[in-house]
Protein backbone atom coordinates (compact mmCIF):
# COMPACT_ATOMS: atom_id res chain seq x y z
CA UNK A 1 0.00 0.00 0.00
CA UNK A 2 1.18 3.51 -0.73
CA UNK A 3 -0.33 6.77 0.51
CA UNK A 4 -0.69 10.24 -0.96
CA UNK A 5 1.93 12.56 0.44
CA UNK A 6 1.83 16.33 0.07
CA UNK A 7 4.67 18.79 0.25
CA UNK A 8 6.93 17.86 -2.65
CA UNK A 9 5.60 20.32 -5.22
CA UNK A 10 8.61 22.61 -5.34
CA UNK A 11 11.03 19.70 -5.30
CA UNK A 12 9.15 18.07 -8.18
CA UNK A 13 9.05 21.26 -10.26
CA UNK A 14 12.75 21.83 -9.69
CA UNK A 15 13.49 18.23 -10.62
CA UNK A 16 11.69 18.83 -13.94
CA UNK A 17 14.00 21.81 -14.53
CA UNK A 18 17.00 19.73 -13.62
CA UNK A 19 16.03 16.91 -15.97
CA UNK A 20 15.59 19.48 -18.78
CA UNK A 21 19.07 20.83 -18.13
CA UNK A 22 20.58 17.35 -17.80
CA UNK A 23 18.90 16.21 -21.00
CA UNK A 24 20.34 19.18 -22.88
CA UNK A 25 23.84 18.46 -21.57
CA UNK A 26 26.75 20.77 -22.33
CA UNK A 27 25.22 23.71 -24.21
CA UNK A 28 28.46 24.31 -26.12
CA UNK A 29 27.59 21.06 -27.94
CA UNK A 30 24.89 21.49 -30.65
CA UNK A 31 21.42 20.23 -29.70
CA UNK A 32 20.35 17.00 -31.41
CA UNK A 33 17.19 17.29 -33.53
CA UNK A 34 14.46 14.65 -33.68
CA UNK A 35 15.15 14.61 -37.40
CA UNK A 36 18.74 13.54 -36.73
CA UNK A 37 17.56 10.84 -34.32
CA UNK A 38 15.08 9.51 -36.84
CA UNK A 39 17.70 9.45 -39.63
CA UNK A 40 20.88 8.53 -37.78
CA UNK A 41 19.68 6.46 -34.82
CA UNK A 42 17.19 4.58 -36.97
CA UNK A 43 17.51 1.22 -35.22
CA UNK A 44 16.72 2.80 -31.84
CA UNK A 45 13.66 4.36 -33.49
CA UNK A 46 12.72 0.94 -34.88
CA UNK A 47 12.88 -0.71 -31.48
CA UNK A 48 10.79 2.02 -29.87
CA UNK A 49 8.14 1.73 -32.61
CA UNK A 50 8.06 -2.08 -32.31
CA UNK A 51 7.70 -2.24 -28.55
CA UNK A 52 5.74 0.99 -28.33
CA UNK A 53 3.44 -0.80 -30.80
CA UNK A 54 3.01 2.39 -32.79
CA UNK A 55 4.57 3.02 -36.19
CA UNK A 56 5.47 6.70 -36.43
CA UNK A 57 9.15 7.51 -36.90
CA UNK A 58 8.85 11.17 -35.89
CA UNK A 59 6.99 10.40 -32.66
CA UNK A 60 9.44 7.62 -31.75
CA UNK A 61 12.38 9.97 -32.38
CA UNK A 62 10.75 12.60 -30.18
CA UNK A 63 10.19 10.02 -27.44
CA UNK A 64 13.85 8.99 -27.62
CA UNK A 65 14.99 12.61 -27.32
CA UNK A 66 12.60 13.29 -24.45
CA UNK A 67 13.69 10.12 -22.63
CA UNK A 68 17.37 11.03 -23.13
CA UNK A 69 17.91 7.79 -25.02
CA UNK A 70 16.27 5.56 -22.38
CA UNK A 71 14.43 3.31 -24.83
CA UNK A 72 12.13 1.66 -22.28
CA UNK A 73 11.04 5.12 -21.10
CA UNK A 74 10.59 6.17 -24.76
CA UNK A 75 8.42 3.10 -25.38
CA UNK A 76 6.31 4.09 -22.37
CA UNK A 77 5.90 7.64 -23.78
CA UNK A 78 4.77 6.27 -27.14
CA UNK A 79 2.27 3.88 -25.54
CA UNK A 80 0.86 6.75 -23.47
CA UNK A 81 0.52 8.94 -26.57
CA UNK A 82 -1.36 6.30 -28.55
CA UNK A 83 -4.13 6.25 -25.96
CA UNK A 84 -4.98 9.84 -26.97
CA UNK A 85 -5.79 8.84 -30.57
CA UNK A 86 -8.99 7.25 -31.91
CA UNK A 87 -8.84 4.00 -33.89
CA UNK A 88 -9.87 4.91 -37.43
CA UNK A 89 -9.24 1.63 -39.22
CA UNK A 90 -7.93 -1.91 -39.12
CA UNK A 91 -5.65 -3.01 -41.94
CA UNK A 92 -5.91 -6.07 -44.10
CA UNK A 93 -3.15 -8.50 -43.09
CA UNK A 94 0.15 -7.33 -44.61
CA UNK A 95 1.50 -9.53 -47.40
CA UNK A 96 5.16 -10.10 -46.60
CA UNK A 97 5.64 -12.13 -49.80
CA UNK A 98 5.04 -8.85 -51.67
CA UNK A 99 7.60 -6.96 -49.59
CA UNK A 100 9.96 -4.44 -51.18
CA UNK A 101 12.89 -6.52 -49.94
CA UNK A 102 15.96 -4.78 -48.57
CA UNK A 103 17.38 -7.88 -46.90
CA UNK A 104 16.54 -11.55 -47.25
CA UNK A 105 18.66 -14.50 -46.18
CA UNK A 106 18.10 -18.20 -45.54
CA UNK A 107 20.28 -20.50 -43.46
CA UNK A 108 18.37 -23.55 -44.73
CA UNK A 109 18.80 -23.22 -48.50
CA UNK A 110 21.82 -21.77 -50.26
CA UNK A 111 20.16 -21.32 -53.63
CA UNK A 112 16.78 -19.83 -52.93
CA UNK A 113 14.65 -18.26 -55.64
CA UNK A 114 15.38 -14.55 -55.47
CA UNK A 115 18.76 -15.16 -53.89
CA UNK A 116 20.50 -14.33 -50.63
CA UNK A 117 20.35 -10.56 -50.23
CA UNK A 118 22.50 -9.26 -47.40
CA UNK A 119 21.15 -5.70 -47.31
CA UNK A 120 22.25 -3.28 -44.57
CA UNK A 121 23.58 -5.75 -41.98
CA UNK A 122 26.27 -5.61 -39.29
CA UNK A 123 26.72 -9.39 -39.56
CA UNK A 124 29.89 -9.23 -41.62
CA UNK A 125 31.46 -6.21 -39.96
CA UNK A 126 34.53 -6.71 -37.77
CA UNK A 127 32.99 -5.25 -34.63
CA UNK A 128 36.01 -3.02 -34.18
CA UNK A 129 35.28 0.54 -33.09
CA UNK A 130 35.42 2.71 -36.17
CA UNK A 131 37.12 5.93 -35.14
CA UNK A 132 36.41 7.46 -38.54
CA UNK A 133 32.84 7.95 -37.25
CA UNK A 134 34.21 10.10 -34.43
CA UNK A 135 36.32 12.29 -36.72
CA UNK A 136 35.64 16.01 -36.56
CA UNK A 137 34.92 16.33 -40.28
CA UNK A 138 32.23 13.60 -40.09
CA UNK A 139 31.59 10.77 -42.53
CA UNK A 140 30.61 12.90 -45.53
CA UNK A 141 27.97 11.47 -47.85
CA UNK A 142 28.51 7.71 -48.14
CA UNK A 143 26.92 6.20 -51.24
CA UNK A 144 26.12 2.52 -51.58
CA UNK A 145 26.65 0.72 -54.89
CA UNK A 146 23.57 0.42 -57.06
CA UNK A 147 22.78 -2.86 -58.81
CA UNK A 148 21.92 -2.84 -62.49
CA UNK A 149 18.43 -4.15 -61.98
CA UNK A 150 16.03 -4.24 -59.03
CA UNK A 151 15.37 -7.52 -57.21
CA UNK A 152 12.58 -9.71 -58.53
CA UNK A 153 9.20 -8.49 -57.32
CA UNK A 154 7.29 -10.81 -55.02
CA UNK A 155 9.85 -13.18 -53.50
CA UNK A 156 8.22 -16.40 -52.31
CA UNK A 157 8.81 -17.53 -48.74
CA UNK A 158 11.35 -20.30 -48.25
CA UNK A 159 8.78 -22.23 -46.21
CA UNK A 160 6.62 -22.45 -49.34
CA UNK A 161 9.29 -24.66 -50.93
CA UNK A 162 8.95 -27.20 -48.11
CA UNK A 163 5.19 -26.74 -48.09
CA UNK A 164 5.07 -27.79 -51.73
CA UNK A 165 6.55 -31.15 -50.77
CA UNK A 166 4.33 -31.46 -47.69
CA UNK A 167 7.38 -31.57 -45.44
CA UNK A 168 6.28 -28.66 -43.26
CA UNK A 169 3.00 -28.09 -41.49
CA UNK A 170 0.72 -26.07 -43.76
CA UNK A 171 -0.02 -22.50 -42.69
CA UNK A 172 -3.39 -21.44 -44.07
CA UNK A 173 -6.03 -19.21 -42.50
CA UNK A 174 -8.87 -21.04 -40.78
CA UNK A 175 -12.17 -20.34 -42.50
CA UNK A 176 -13.98 -19.86 -39.20
CA UNK A 177 -11.26 -17.80 -37.50
CA UNK A 178 -12.56 -15.26 -34.96
CA UNK A 179 -11.56 -11.60 -35.06
CA UNK A 180 -7.94 -11.54 -33.89
CA UNK A 181 -7.42 -10.97 -30.18
CA UNK A 182 -6.46 -7.36 -29.40
CA UNK A 183 -4.40 -6.67 -26.28
CA UNK A 184 -5.08 -2.94 -26.61
CA UNK A 185 -8.77 -3.62 -25.99
CA UNK A 186 -9.02 -6.88 -24.06
CA UNK A 187 -7.20 -8.06 -20.95
CA UNK A 188 -4.85 -11.04 -21.28
CA UNK A 189 -6.73 -14.35 -21.16
CA UNK A 190 -5.64 -17.97 -20.88
CA UNK A 191 -5.28 -20.40 -22.49
CA UNK A 192 -3.99 -17.92 -25.08
CA UNK A 193 -4.32 -18.58 -28.77
CA UNK A 194 -1.51 -17.89 -31.19
CA UNK A 195 -2.91 -14.50 -32.29
CA UNK A 196 -2.78 -13.21 -28.71
CA UNK A 197 0.70 -14.66 -28.19
CA UNK A 198 2.09 -13.18 -31.41
CA UNK A 199 0.74 -9.71 -30.59
CA UNK A 200 2.22 -9.95 -27.12
CA UNK A 201 5.61 -11.08 -28.44
CA UNK A 202 5.65 -8.48 -31.23
CA UNK A 203 5.41 -5.71 -28.64
CA UNK A 204 7.33 -7.61 -25.96
CA UNK A 205 10.66 -6.50 -24.55
CA UNK A 206 13.49 -7.47 -26.88
CA UNK A 207 15.81 -8.42 -24.02
CA UNK A 208 13.23 -10.66 -22.39
CA UNK A 209 12.20 -12.36 -25.64
CA UNK A 210 15.86 -12.76 -26.63
CA UNK A 211 16.75 -14.42 -23.31
CA UNK A 212 13.77 -16.79 -23.59
CA UNK A 213 14.65 -17.68 -27.18
CA UNK A 214 18.24 -18.28 -26.09
CA UNK A 215 17.05 -20.53 -23.25
CA UNK A 216 15.28 -22.82 -25.74
CA UNK A 217 18.55 -23.19 -27.67
CA UNK A 218 20.50 -24.05 -24.55
CA UNK A 219 18.27 -26.96 -23.58
CA UNK A 220 15.42 -25.35 -21.64
CA UNK A 221 13.00 -26.61 -24.27
CA UNK A 222 14.67 -27.82 -27.47
CA UNK A 223 13.07 -26.86 -30.77
CA UNK A 224 15.99 -27.70 -33.15
CA UNK A 225 15.52 -24.54 -35.18
CA UNK A 226 16.86 -23.52 -38.58
CA UNK A 227 16.54 -19.93 -39.71
CA UNK A 228 14.45 -20.80 -42.75
CA UNK A 229 14.30 -17.20 -43.76
CA UNK A 230 14.83 -13.70 -42.43
CA UNK A 231 13.64 -10.74 -44.43
CA UNK A 232 13.29 -7.00 -43.94
CA UNK A 233 11.75 -4.33 -46.10
CA UNK A 234 8.64 -2.30 -46.81
CA UNK A 235 5.13 -3.69 -46.93
CA UNK A 236 2.11 -1.66 -47.97
CA UNK A 237 -0.72 -1.05 -45.53
CA UNK A 238 -4.19 -1.51 -46.98
CA UNK A 239 -7.42 -0.52 -45.29
CA UNK A 240 -11.04 -0.64 -46.40
CA UNK A 241 -12.66 2.61 -45.26
CA UNK A 242 -16.37 2.11 -44.58
CA UNK A 243 -17.38 5.10 -46.70
CA UNK A 244 -15.51 3.72 -49.73
CA UNK A 245 -16.10 0.00 -49.43
CA UNK A 246 -12.92 -0.93 -51.29
CA UNK A 247 -9.28 -1.35 -50.27
CA UNK A 248 -6.81 1.52 -50.53
CA UNK A 249 -3.11 1.81 -49.65
CA UNK A 250 -2.33 4.32 -46.94
CA UNK A 251 1.46 3.96 -47.20
CA UNK A 252 4.27 1.58 -46.35
CA UNK A 253 5.88 0.39 -43.13
CA UNK A 254 9.21 -1.35 -42.69
CA UNK A 255 8.90 -4.75 -41.03
CA UNK A 256 11.26 -7.59 -40.16
CA UNK A 257 10.13 -11.18 -40.44
CA UNK A 258 11.63 -14.52 -39.43
CA UNK A 259 10.51 -18.04 -40.25
CA UNK A 260 12.11 -20.67 -38.04
CA UNK A 261 11.85 -24.24 -39.24
CA UNK A 262 11.73 -26.71 -36.38
CA UNK A 263 11.90 -30.46 -36.07
CA UNK A 264 8.80 -32.43 -35.15
CA UNK A 265 8.95 -36.19 -34.87
CA UNK A 266 5.26 -36.69 -35.44
CA UNK A 267 2.53 -38.16 -33.30
CA UNK A 268 -0.28 -40.67 -33.70
CA UNK A 269 -2.27 -38.08 -35.68
CA UNK A 270 0.46 -36.06 -37.39
CA UNK A 271 3.21 -37.28 -39.71
CA UNK A 272 6.82 -36.36 -38.99
CA UNK A 273 7.31 -32.94 -40.51
CA UNK A 274 8.87 -29.59 -39.87
CA UNK A 275 6.93 -27.12 -37.75
CA UNK A 276 7.00 -23.35 -37.81
CA UNK A 277 7.99 -20.58 -35.46
CA UNK A 278 7.18 -17.06 -36.63
CA UNK A 279 8.46 -13.61 -35.81
CA UNK A 280 7.22 -10.28 -37.18
CA UNK A 281 7.98 -6.80 -35.96
CA UNK A 282 7.82 -3.17 -37.03
CA UNK A 283 11.13 -1.76 -38.23
CA UNK A 284 14.50 -3.40 -38.71
CA UNK A 285 14.60 -5.65 -35.64
CA UNK A 286 16.24 -8.85 -36.73
CA UNK A 287 17.42 -10.08 -33.33
CA UNK A 288 13.94 -9.54 -32.00
CA UNK A 289 12.09 -11.43 -34.74
CA UNK A 290 14.51 -14.37 -34.57
CA UNK A 291 14.00 -14.64 -30.81
CA UNK A 292 10.27 -14.17 -31.27
CA UNK A 293 10.15 -17.05 -33.75
CA UNK A 294 11.93 -19.33 -31.27
CA UNK A 295 9.53 -18.41 -28.47
CA UNK A 296 6.47 -18.66 -30.76
CA UNK A 297 7.42 -22.27 -31.53
CA UNK A 298 8.16 -23.05 -27.87
CA UNK A 299 4.73 -21.69 -26.89
CA UNK A 300 3.05 -24.01 -29.41
CA UNK A 301 3.98 -27.02 -27.25
CA UNK A 302 0.34 -27.68 -26.30
CA UNK A 303 -0.69 -27.73 -29.95
CA UNK A 304 1.83 -30.50 -30.73
CA UNK A 305 1.11 -32.52 -27.61
CA UNK A 306 4.51 -31.69 -26.16
CA UNK A 307 4.93 -31.37 -22.43
CA UNK A 308 5.42 -27.70 -21.44
CA UNK A 309 8.26 -27.99 -18.96
CA UNK A 310 10.41 -24.92 -19.41
CA UNK A 311 9.85 -21.17 -18.92
CA UNK A 312 9.71 -20.39 -22.67
CA UNK A 313 6.93 -22.98 -23.07
CA UNK A 314 4.84 -21.59 -20.21
CA UNK A 315 2.46 -19.11 -21.81
CA UNK A 316 1.37 -17.46 -18.57
CA UNK A 317 4.96 -16.90 -17.56
CA UNK A 318 5.94 -15.54 -20.97
CA UNK A 319 2.89 -13.41 -21.74
CA UNK A 320 2.58 -11.89 -18.28
CA UNK A 321 6.21 -10.78 -18.21
CA UNK A 322 7.08 -9.83 -21.79
CA UNK A 323 5.74 -6.28 -21.68
CA UNK A 324 8.40 -3.84 -20.50
CA UNK A 325 5.92 -1.02 -19.85
CA UNK A 326 4.03 -3.20 -17.38
CA UNK A 327 7.21 -4.69 -15.95
CA UNK A 328 8.91 -1.31 -15.49
CA UNK A 329 5.71 0.09 -13.98
CA UNK A 330 5.40 -2.62 -11.38
CA UNK A 331 9.07 -2.64 -10.43
CA UNK A 332 9.11 1.18 -10.34
CA UNK A 333 6.06 1.43 -8.12
CA UNK A 334 8.35 0.32 -5.29
CA UNK A 335 9.74 3.86 -5.43
CA UNK A 336 6.41 5.34 -4.35
CA UNK A 337 6.07 6.14 -0.67
CA UNK A 338 5.30 3.00 1.35
CA UNK A 339 5.83 4.83 4.65
CA UNK A 340 2.79 3.45 6.49
CA UNK A 341 3.39 -0.10 5.27
CA UNK A 342 6.98 0.12 6.30
CA UNK A 343 6.11 1.49 9.77
CA UNK A 344 3.83 -1.50 10.29
CA UNK A 345 6.57 -3.92 9.19
CA UNK A 346 9.06 -2.16 11.42
CA UNK A 347 6.74 -2.50 14.41
CA UNK A 348 6.27 -6.21 13.67
CA UNK A 349 10.01 -6.89 13.35
CA UNK A 350 10.67 -5.03 16.65
CA UNK A 351 8.04 -7.14 18.42
CA UNK A 352 9.39 -10.43 16.99
CA UNK A 353 12.92 -9.36 17.88
CA UNK A 354 11.86 -8.58 21.46
CA UNK A 355 10.21 -11.99 21.80
CA UNK A 356 13.26 -13.72 20.33
CA UNK A 357 15.61 -11.99 22.76
CA UNK A 358 13.33 -12.73 25.73
CA UNK A 359 13.30 -16.42 24.73
CA UNK A 360 17.08 -16.50 24.48
CA UNK A 361 17.51 -14.86 27.91
CA UNK A 362 15.05 -17.32 29.36
CA UNK A 363 16.90 -20.29 27.80
CA UNK A 364 20.25 -18.96 29.08
CA UNK A 365 18.82 -18.56 32.57
CA UNK A 366 17.61 -22.16 32.58
CA UNK B 1 -19.20 7.53 -57.90
CA UNK B 2 -19.66 4.44 -60.00
CA UNK B 3 -19.20 1.35 -57.86
CA UNK B 4 -18.24 -1.10 -60.57
CA UNK B 5 -14.85 -2.72 -59.92
CA UNK B 6 -12.85 -1.01 -62.64
CA UNK B 7 -13.30 2.63 -61.56
CA UNK B 8 -12.69 1.47 -57.97
CA UNK B 9 -9.35 -0.01 -58.99
CA UNK B 10 -8.45 3.20 -60.80
CA UNK B 11 -9.41 5.31 -57.82
CA UNK B 12 -7.59 3.00 -55.37
CA UNK B 13 -4.48 3.44 -57.54
CA UNK B 14 -4.42 7.23 -57.44
CA UNK B 15 -5.44 7.30 -53.76
CA UNK B 16 -2.41 5.08 -53.00
CA UNK B 17 -0.15 7.40 -54.98
CA UNK B 18 -1.55 10.44 -53.14
CA UNK B 19 -1.14 8.69 -49.77
CA UNK B 20 2.56 8.13 -50.50
CA UNK B 21 3.14 11.62 -51.91
CA UNK B 22 5.09 14.13 -49.86
CA UNK B 23 3.36 17.23 -48.61
CA UNK B 24 5.78 19.34 -50.69
CA UNK B 25 4.78 17.52 -53.87
CA UNK B 26 1.06 18.10 -53.25
CA UNK B 27 1.58 21.68 -52.12
CA UNK B 28 3.52 22.61 -55.26
CA UNK B 29 0.95 20.81 -57.46
CA UNK B 30 -1.81 22.79 -55.73
CA UNK B 31 0.03 26.10 -56.19
CA UNK B 32 0.49 25.28 -59.88
CA UNK B 33 -3.26 25.25 -60.44
CA UNK B 34 -4.16 28.59 -62.01
CA UNK B 35 -7.72 28.74 -60.76
CA UNK B 36 -7.86 26.57 -57.65
CA UNK B 37 -11.38 25.19 -57.15
CA UNK B 38 -13.46 26.13 -54.12
CA UNK B 39 -14.05 23.30 -51.65
CA UNK B 40 -15.49 22.70 -48.22
CA UNK B 41 -14.71 20.08 -45.62
CA UNK B 42 -17.00 17.10 -45.27
CA UNK B 43 -14.60 15.94 -42.60
CA UNK B 44 -11.79 18.13 -41.33
CA UNK B 45 -8.36 16.50 -41.25
CA UNK B 46 -8.30 14.04 -38.36
CA UNK B 47 -5.39 11.99 -37.02
CA UNK B 48 -5.93 8.58 -35.46
CA UNK B 49 -4.67 5.02 -35.59
CA UNK B 50 -4.93 2.06 -37.90
CA UNK B 51 -4.27 -1.36 -36.39
CA UNK B 52 -1.85 -3.20 -38.69
CA UNK B 53 -2.35 -6.94 -38.99
CA UNK B 54 0.03 -9.70 -39.93
CA UNK B 55 -0.54 -13.41 -40.48
CA UNK B 56 0.87 -16.22 -38.34
CA UNK B 57 3.64 -17.81 -40.39
CA UNK B 58 3.13 -15.12 -43.05
CA UNK B 59 0.15 -16.95 -44.58
CA UNK B 60 -2.00 -18.20 -41.66
CA UNK B 61 -4.54 -16.65 -39.32
CA UNK B 62 -4.38 -12.87 -38.85
CA UNK B 63 -3.03 -11.28 -35.67
CA UNK B 64 -2.65 -7.69 -34.52
CA UNK B 65 0.92 -6.50 -35.03
CA UNK B 66 0.70 -2.89 -33.84
CA UNK B 67 -0.75 0.45 -34.84
CA UNK B 68 0.29 3.14 -37.29
CA UNK B 69 -0.71 6.80 -37.17
CA UNK B 70 -3.08 7.72 -39.98
CA UNK B 71 -4.66 11.00 -41.03
CA UNK B 72 -7.85 11.28 -43.04
CA UNK B 73 -9.84 14.06 -44.62
CA UNK B 74 -12.90 14.48 -46.84
CA UNK B 75 -13.80 17.49 -48.97
CA UNK B 76 -16.59 18.51 -51.37
CA UNK B 77 -16.04 20.65 -54.46
CA UNK B 78 -18.52 23.29 -55.54
CA UNK B 79 -20.03 20.87 -58.09
CA UNK B 80 -20.71 18.36 -55.29
CA UNK B 81 -17.87 15.94 -56.07
CA UNK B 82 -16.52 14.43 -52.86
CA UNK B 83 -12.89 13.52 -52.30
CA UNK B 84 -11.38 11.40 -49.54
CA UNK B 85 -7.88 10.72 -48.29
CA UNK B 86 -6.24 8.37 -45.82
CA UNK B 87 -2.46 8.50 -45.37
CA UNK B 88 -0.09 7.02 -42.83
CA UNK B 89 1.40 9.73 -40.61
CA UNK B 90 0.09 12.89 -39.00
CA UNK B 91 0.32 15.47 -41.79
CA UNK B 92 -3.08 17.17 -41.84
CA UNK B 93 -2.33 19.61 -44.65
CA UNK B 94 -1.19 16.72 -46.84
CA UNK B 95 -4.43 14.86 -46.05
CA UNK B 96 -6.43 17.94 -47.07
CA UNK B 97 -4.59 18.34 -50.38
CA UNK B 98 -4.82 14.60 -51.12
CA UNK B 99 -8.59 14.73 -50.60
CA UNK B 100 -8.90 17.70 -52.97
CA UNK B 101 -6.90 15.91 -55.67
CA UNK B 102 -9.00 12.76 -55.16
CA UNK B 103 -12.07 14.89 -55.80
CA UNK B 104 -10.56 16.56 -58.86
CA UNK B 105 -9.66 13.15 -60.28
CA UNK B 106 -13.38 12.37 -60.35
CA UNK B 107 -14.24 15.45 -62.38
CA UNK B 108 -13.62 16.57 -65.95
CA UNK B 109 -10.15 17.64 -64.77
CA UNK B 110 -9.11 14.03 -64.46
CA UNK B 111 -6.84 13.75 -67.48
CA UNK B 112 -5.10 17.03 -66.74
CA UNK B 113 -4.52 16.15 -63.05
CA UNK B 114 -3.39 12.64 -63.97
CA UNK B 115 -0.78 14.07 -66.32
CA UNK B 116 0.41 16.98 -64.21
CA UNK B 117 0.11 15.61 -60.67
CA UNK B 118 -0.50 11.87 -60.33
CA UNK B 119 1.81 10.50 -63.02
CA UNK B 120 4.92 12.54 -62.03
CA UNK B 121 4.48 11.59 -58.35
CA UNK B 122 3.96 7.94 -59.32
CA UNK B 123 7.15 8.03 -61.40
CA UNK B 124 9.13 9.52 -58.53
CA UNK B 125 7.76 6.83 -56.19
CA UNK B 126 8.66 4.06 -58.64
CA UNK B 127 12.18 5.50 -59.08
CA UNK B 128 12.65 5.54 -55.30
CA UNK B 129 11.47 1.94 -55.02
CA UNK B 130 13.72 0.82 -57.84
CA UNK B 131 16.71 2.56 -56.30
CA UNK B 132 16.11 0.90 -52.92
CA UNK B 133 15.74 -2.45 -54.61
CA UNK B 134 18.83 -1.97 -56.77
CA UNK B 135 20.91 -1.08 -53.71
CA UNK B 136 19.66 -4.28 -52.06
CA UNK B 137 20.40 -6.17 -55.29
CA UNK B 138 24.03 -4.96 -55.12
CA UNK B 139 24.34 -6.98 -51.85
CA UNK B 140 23.08 -10.22 -53.40
CA UNK B 141 25.49 -13.11 -52.85
CA UNK B 142 26.99 -14.75 -55.94
CA UNK B 143 28.01 -18.19 -54.78
CA UNK B 144 30.76 -19.87 -56.74
CA UNK B 145 32.53 -23.16 -56.29
CA UNK B 146 36.22 -22.94 -55.53
CA UNK B 147 37.29 -26.33 -56.86
CA UNK B 148 35.84 -26.22 -60.34
CA UNK B 149 37.90 -23.32 -61.53
CA UNK B 150 35.01 -21.68 -63.34
CA UNK B 151 34.62 -18.72 -61.06
CA UNK B 152 32.96 -15.69 -62.57
CA UNK B 153 35.33 -12.80 -63.10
Amino acid sequence: MYVAVKGGERAILNSHELIAETRRGDTSVPEVSTWQISEQLGLAVDRVMAEGSLYDRDLAALAIKQAQGDLVEAIFLLRAYRTTLPRLAVSLPVDTAEMLVRRRVSAAYKDIPGGQVLGPTYDYTHRLLDFALAAEEGVGDPEAPVGETPLEEGMPHVADILDYEGLIEPEVPAEDADEPFDLTREPMSFPADRDQRLQNLARGDEGFVLALGYSTQRGFGGTHPFAGEIRMGEVSIEIVPEELGFAIDIGDVVVSECHMINQFEGSAERPPQFTRGYGLSFGHNERKVMAMALVDRALRAREFGEEARYPAEDEEFVLYHADNVEAAGFVSHLKLPHYVDFQAELGLIRKLRREFEERQQKDAAE
Amino acid sequence: MNNSPEPQAARARWMGILARATRAELESAWKAIVEPPAYEFLRRPETGLAMVRGRAGGTGNPFNLGEVTVTRCAVRLADGTAGTSYAAGRDQRKAELAAIFDALMQTGERLRIEGSVIAPIARRQQTDRDLKSRKAAATKVDFFTMVRGDNPK
